[in-house]
C-alpha cells in the first residue's frame, strides 16, 4: 500500500458540540461487502458481490452502465437495501443504521447543491441539521465551513449561489459539504462526469490531493477507464452485477483475467485460436504461445495493439499481410489479415517502422492471455 | 419566384426580422383582431363593473359592500378561502410527492384523476356532495341522525370548493417535483437530515414559487366559484352566501348597485391575482412549471 494511504483525517476535529459527547470519528474505517445481492423485481442488479476495502483506501467501481456499480454504492450509502448479504464498517453491521446515521460522505455526478442555499450554507448543511445536543455553534459551522471552503480551494466564493459557480466548482462544493460531516466513508457518484474534459483532468489531480490530506476512505464509481486507472490504488471492474477483477492498476491494466476485462479496459485485439496437444494454433501454424492448462478445443488469444513484435520469420508467429496503415498519434496502426482467415487483428508500431500495405509480416503477442472460446463462438 | 417573395429573404440578411415575419397588413390585421377582442370580451366588462359599482355614488358603494349580507358573503368566501386553499396545498403537497418522488401501483390513474375537476362541469360536482349527503342522499339518513348538516351549511360549501379547486396545486408542482427527481432529498438525508428537515429545507424552498403559484390560482378560484356551491349552499342570507351568490341574488333583485359593488370586489381579486402571477412568471419562470395550462 502507498505512502498517501493513512488513517489521520488532517483538518482539525470540530469541537464537542455543546458539552456533550458526540460520536464523531476522527478515524476512517474499513468496509467489508459480503455476499451482497441485490434483486429489482425479476432482475439482478447484483448477484453477490464481495470485496474489502482497507481504511483510506481510494477504490475505484468501474463497469459499463448496468453493470451495477451504482447499485452498490446505493447500497453502501443507505439509500438502498441489499436482498441479502452483509455490509461492514470498521466490522459493524452498516445495513442496521439508516442513512442519516451511517455518516457518509456522498458526492453525485450532477452536485445535487441545494440551489437555495449559498456555498456556505451548502457546506454547513450537514453541521446544521444535527440534532441540538451534537450541533456545533453558529460560529462553529461557519468557521468550519469557511476551513473547508479553503481545503477545496474555493475561499472567496462563499456568498455565491451554485447557479453561479462552473461546473468543476459546483462539484469542489459538493465535496467539502460531504466532507463537513467528518464522513466514515466517502462515496462518489461518477464524480466527473457531467464535466468537460479538461476541467476533468484538472479534478482528477485535485482529487488526489484531497484525499492524501484527508485520507478517508473512498469508494467511487466511474465508467471512464482512465479516470479509474489514474486515481485509484486497487480497481473493482464490473460487469452485469458481478466483479470480474479486483486489482491495482497495473494488474487490472497489464493481466486482465478476463475477455471482458480485456476488451473493457484499454484497447486489445483478439483472435480466435484453437488450443490441440497443449498448443495454440491458427490453421495448420502452431503459435509459441503458452496455454498451460487449457483443454482443447476453440480459443480466443488476447493482447494489446502495442504489446507485440514482429517481424518476417518470427518463430511461432502468427502470419498475416498488411491490410491498412493509420497514423495513431506518436505510433502506427496497422490492420493485419491473419493469412487463410476472415480475421483482422490490429497492432500498434512505432511511427517509423517502415511497412508495404499488402506485404507479408509475422506478428507475436509479448504478452497475452488466452481464454476458452465462450459458448456462443463455440456454435459457430 | 416572384421580387416581392425574395426581398423579405434579402432584408432577413441584413437587418434581421424573422423570416416568419408577416408583410404589414397581416400584422395589422392580427393585431387589430387580437385586440378587438381584448376590449370587447375582457376590458369593456371589467370597466363597466366599476363603472356600474359606483353609479349610484361612492356612498351607495360603501353602503352595498358593509350591509349586513354583503359583510356575512365577504366573511364566508374568506373562510372557505381559508379553508379550501391550506387542504389543497395539503393535498397537492401530498399527492405530487407521490407522483414525483416514488413508483406504486395506480400512480398513472392518481395523475390523471387529479385533472378530473378539470373536465367535470361545477354543477356536477355540487350535485355530487348533494346526493352523497343531502337528506335523500346515501349518508344523509345517517348524518341527520347524527345531527350533522353537511349540505346548505358551510360543510358542503368548502367541500364542493376544494373538489373544484384541487388540481391548482398538484398540478403546478408534479412536473416540477418530477424534473427536479430524488437527488437534492438523497443529498440532504446523507447529510444527517430528518425526513422532516429534508422535507421543509430542501424540497419546500426548491418548489416554493411553483407552489404560491399555485395557491394563488387556487385562491382565486376558490373564491370566485360559483356553480358547484351554488347547488350546495341553500342561498341563505346572511348564512350560506358566498359573494358569487351574492352577486347574483342582489342582482335577481334587480338592485344593480349593489350587485356591481360586490362584484367589483371580486374584479378586484382578480386583477390582484393577475398581477401576482405575472410577477411569478416574469420573476421565477424557471421554478415554475413549464406546462401552463391556466
Amino acid at each position: 500500500m502507498d505512502a498517501r494511504v493513512t488513517n489521520a483525517v488532517n483538518y482539525p476535529a470540530i469541537g464537542q458540540g455543546r458539552g456533550v459527547t458526540e460520536p464523531h470519528w476522527d478515524k476512517t474505517v474499513d468496509v467489508s461487502i459480503e455476499n451482497v445481492v441485490r434483486v429489482f423485481g425479476s432482475t439482478a442488479a447484483l448477484h453477490g458481490v464481495s470485496l474489502d476495502i482497507a481504511a483510506g483506501e481510494l477504490v475505484a467501481l468501474l463497469g459499463p452502465s448496468g453493470s451495477g456499480k451504482t447499485t452498490l454504492l446505493r447500497i453502501l450509502a443507505g439509500l438502498d437495501e441489499p436482498t441479502s448479504g452483509r455490509v461492514l464498517f470498521d466490522g459493524e453491521d452498516a445495513l442496521k443504521l439508516t442513512v442519516q446515521e451511517r455518516n457518509v460522505g456522498l458526492v453525485f455526478q450532477n452536485y445535487a447543491l441545494f440551489r437555495h442555499m449559498t456555498v456556505l450554507e451548502n457546506i454547513g448543511f450537514g453541521l446544521r441539521v444535527r440534532p441540538w445536543s451534537r450541533r456545533p455553534s453558529r460560529k462553529e459551522i461557519k468557521h468550519r465551513a469557511l476551513e473547508l471552503l479553503d481545503l477545496v480551494q474555493l475561499s472567496g466564493l462563499e456568498k455565491r449561489f451554485p447557479s453561479q459557480l462552473s461546473g468543476g466548482q459546483r462539484q469542489r462544493v459538493a465535496f467539502a459539504r460531504a466532507l463537513a460531516i467528518e464522513p466514515r466513508v466517502l462515496l462518489l457518484d461518477e464524480p466527473f462526469g457531467a464535466l468537460d474534459a479538461k476541467v476533468r483532468r484538472d479534478l482528477r489531480r485535485w482529487l488526489l490531493e484531497m484525499h492524501n490530506k484527508t485520507g478517508h476512505t473512498t469508494v467511487f464509481v466511474t465508467h471512464d477507464q482512465e479516470e479509474a486507472l489514474e486515481l485509484a490504488d486497487r480497481i473493482v471492474v464490473m460487469s452485469e452485477g458481478r466483479i470480474e477483477q479486483i486489482g491495482t492498476p497495473d494488474e487490472i491494466y497489464d493481466r486482465p483475467n478476463s475477455p471482458f476485462v480485456y476488451s473493457f479496459i484499454g484497447e486489445s485485439s483478439m483472435l480466435p485460436v484453437r488450443i490441440e496437444k497443449g498448443k495454440a494454433w491458427i490453421d495448420g501454424h502452431s503459435l509459441d504461445l503458452s496455454v498451460d492448462d487449457l483443454v482443447s478445443g476453440p480459443a480466443q488469444l488476447f493482447f494489446r495493439p502495442h504489446d507485440v513484435e514482429v517481424g518476417d520469420d518470427l518463430a511461432g508467429a502468427i502470419p498475416a499481410t498488411v491490410q491498412g496503415v493509420r497514423r495513431h498519434g506518436g505510433a502506427r496502426r496497422l490492420d493485419l489479415a491473419v493469412v487463410g482467415r476472415d480475421d483482422r487483428v490490429e497492432i500498434e508500431l512505432p511511427a517509423d517502422f517502415g511497412v508495404e500495405i499488402s506485404g507479408p509480416i509475422a506478428v507475436r503477442p509479448r504478452r497475452y492471455r488466452v481464454f476458452p472460446a465462450p459458448a456462443q463462438a463455440l456454435s459457430n | 419566384m416572384s421580387d416581392a417573395a425574395i426581398a423579405p429573404l434579402l432584408v432577413s440578411e441584413t437587418r434581421g426580422p424573422a423570416v416568419t415575419t408577416e408583410r404589414l397588413p397581416v400584422r395589422i390585421i392580427l393585431i387589430t383582431v387580437g385586440v378587438t377582442f381584448l376590449i370587447l370580451f375582457l376590458l369593456l366588462p371589467l370597466a363597466a363593473v366599476f363603472v356600474e359599482a359606483f353609479r349610484a355614488g361612492l356612498g351607495a358603494y360603501v353602503a352595498a359592500i358593509t350591509e349586513p349580507d354583503a359583510v356575512a358573503a365577504i366573511k364566508l368566501t374568506l373562510l372557505v378561502a381559508a379553508i379550501a386553499v391550506p387542504a389543497n396545498v395539503i393535498f397537492g403537497l401530498a399527492a405530487s410527492w407521490a407522483i414525483a418522488k416514488f413508483d406504486f401501483v395506480g400512480k398513472s390513474m392518481l395523475n390523471t384523476l387529479i385533472d378530473l375537476p378539470f373536465s367535470v362541469a361545477p354543477v356536477i360536482s355540487g350535485v355530487i356532495y348533494v346526493l352523497l349527503f343531502g337528506l335523500q342522499g346515501i349518508f344523509g339518513h345517517w348524518l341527520q341522525g347524527h345531527h350533522v348538516q353537511i349540505i346548505f351549511a358551510l360543510p358542503g360549501i368548502v367541500l364542493a370548493t376544494i373538489f373544484v379547486t384541487f388540481p391548482f396545486v398538484a398540478r403546478e408542482l408534479v412536473p416540477l417535483m418530477q424534473e427536479q427527481g430524488t437527488l437534492d432529498e438523497e443529498a440532504a438525508l446523507s447529510l444527517g437530515a430528518s425526513g422532516w428537515q429534508t422535507f421543509f429545507k430542501v424540497t419546500l424552498p426548491n418548489i416554493r414559487w411553483a407552489l404560491l403559484y399555485g395557491v394563488v390560482l387556487c385562491n382565486a378560484r376558490a373564491m370566485g366559484e360559483f356553480g358547484a356551491v351554488s347547488v350546495v349552499s341553500g342561498h341563505i342570507r346572511g348564512k350560506t352566501n358566498t359573494m358569487p351568490l351574492h352577486v347574483e341574488i342582489l342582482y335577481n333583485e334587480y338592485n344593480f348597485a349593489a350587485a356591481f359593488a360586490v362584484a367589483s370586489l371580486l374584479a378586484l381579486l382578480a386583477l390582484i391575482t393577475l398581477v401576482i402571477k405575472i410577477t411569478l412568471e416574469w420573476r421565477y419562470a424557471d421554478q415554475i412549471a413549464a406546462s401552463r395550462r391556466h
